[in-house]
């Protein structure tokens, strides 16, 4: 048993501390993807409110890809695709420069690009759900558009959007795992080479499995009270 | 394009999406059949049922798919001598059933929580009904409650079907030549990006003539909700 904790201590001997520097990156990652994908879901939700019918097509398609491809195979077409894509246009100018994606950046755009395209159907689904007429009482107070956008709408949207982004947020943090493929030391990739250095799978795979579960809870508290931050204009509801 | 390329790798593509739909078949069946007793436990009033289901439950949502692939994929290899002592080594030695394993666990997990809330939305009032009228509890469960329960079940199933298909592209990290594995096999051969796109497009495609089915099978279900007008 002893022997067990020996292999989780933190410094040379133990994994401890690659773990802990891998669930780093992991969150690292979870929070570098979510504000791309909440800007580009709101952009594409917006798209799919636009008059203008090529930019709705193309929000509609981009939606349609982004939730009907695995998630692995964007994340190697994003990975593979943007570096050869990169290394060409870098051609252009010189032969000897070698371009380089990292697995991060990679990782990055493609869960936010997954991201986005299920956060705007939600997004949609909240502007939608705010009355016309919450729009035409501000114009009629004299407020401006922006100032409606900042006021008026977003609380709203805010309020009735959370739920629906809360879920895609949890559901994020555990596709951050999927960037081990591409040699990422994230979590799950620190997890592994410990078990290939360790031969003790069941117990780091687990650890791992646990490290997902806490942030799991963790973020679930810190929702609820989002949530109820977002009522707080609510009769009976929240704070 | 290429064509002896998909004269080559064309046929094992094919055969990868055959394999895919296999995976997510069988493991979305036997996931079914799990996952109907723990929605039992998750709504019973004893509390060691609860946790216990409740527990089931947070750790396969709560942990990537991935991860609990690798768990029980190399972690078997750890119990060996065990397994081979009770006689399941075959089962685990194989790469295919531990992925048929685990996607049945996790996939049961996400059921049994579709199940409960669609228990869960059937009126109280029909269970009472069912009562004064001397039905017996399982005939109210199996007769009165989850036929109803089904119909508000259909569209959150079809969400778990497409990202069942979506999730076992994770199979061919573990050796298995789904369609995502026998893509990743003949880029390695060929360098050829165009079969990634080729997969993606495979892939788009049964989500779509599931997602489609999916919807025509939710207006004919629900016709009797809808004003004459509309039927």
């Amino acid at each position: 048993m002893s022997e067990l904790l020996g292999l989780l201590s933190y410094g040379d001997t133990g994994w401890g501390d690659e773990l802990l520097a891998g669930f780093g990156i992991t969150i690292s990652l979870f929070l570098a993807t979510l504000p791309i994908g909440l800007v580009l879901g709101f952009a594409i939700a917006l798209a799919k409110r636009s008059e203008n019918w090529p930019l709705r097509l193309f929000a509609n398609a981009y939606t349609t890809v982004f939730r009907g491809v695995p998630e692995l195979l964007t994340l190697f077409i994003i990975f593979y695709g943007g570096q050869i894509a990169l290394q060409n246009l870098v051609g252009l100018f010189s032969d000897t420069i070698v371009v380089d994606l990292s697995a991060f950046v990679a990782g990055m755009i493609a869960l936010g690009f997954v991201f986005s395209a299920y956060a705007s159907e939600t997004i949609l689904a909240a502007l939608n759900a705010i009355p016309t007429g919450q729009a035409e009482a501000a114009r009629a107070l004299g407020l401006s558009k922006a100032r409606t956008l900042q006021k008026v709408t977003f609380p709203q949207l805010i309020r009735f959007a959370l739920p629906g982004l809360s879920n895609l947020a949890l559901i994020l943090q555990k596709e951050t795992a999927l960037v081990s493929v591409l040699a990422l030391d994230e979590l799950l990739r620190n997890t592994q080479i410990a078990v290939g250095a360790t031969k003790e799978p069941i117990l780091f795979f687990s650890i791992a499995c646990g490290f997902y579960i806490v942030m799991a809870l963790f973020s679930s508290l810190l929702i609820g009270w989002a949530e109820n931050w977002s009522n707080r204009g609510q009769q009976g509801a929240g704070a | 394009m290429d064509v002896d390329l998909w004269i080559k790798y064309g046929p094992k593509m094919l055969t990868g999406l055959v394999v895919t739909l296999q995976l997510v078949s069988v493991s979305l069946f036997i996931g079914a059949l799990i996952s109907l007793p723990i929605a039992m436990a998750r709504l019973s009033k004893n509390k060691l049922a609860r946790g216990a289901s409740f527990a089931y439950v947070y750790f396969f949502r709560g942990s990537p798919l991935l991860a609990q692939v690798f768990l029980v994929y190399f972690g078997s290899g750890q119990l060996r001598y065990p397994l081979t002592d009770l006689g399941l080594w075959w089962f685990f030695r194989d790469a295919w059933y531990c992925v048929i394993l685990v996607f049945s666990l996790n996939t049961a997990a996400y059921q049994a929580e579709i199940l409960r809330g669609a228990i869960g939305s059937v009126a109280a009032g029909q269970m009472e009904a069912a009562k004064s009228l001397g039905l017996g509890k399982l005939v109210t469960f199996f007769r009165v409650i989850f036929p109803q329960a089904l119909i508000s079940a259909l569209r959150p199933y079809g969400n778990e079907v497409i990202l069942m298909i979506k999730g076992s592209a994770i199979a061919s990290v573990v050796t298995i030549f789904d369609l995502m594995g026998a893509s990743k096999l003949a880029f390695s051969r060929t360098f050829d990006f165009e079969v990634y796109f080729i997969a993606a497009l495979m892939y788009l495609i049964v989500v779509e003539i599931i997602r489609i089915s999916w919807e025509m099978m939710d207006r004919r279900l629900t016709r009797h909700l809808r004003p004459l007008s509309e039927q």
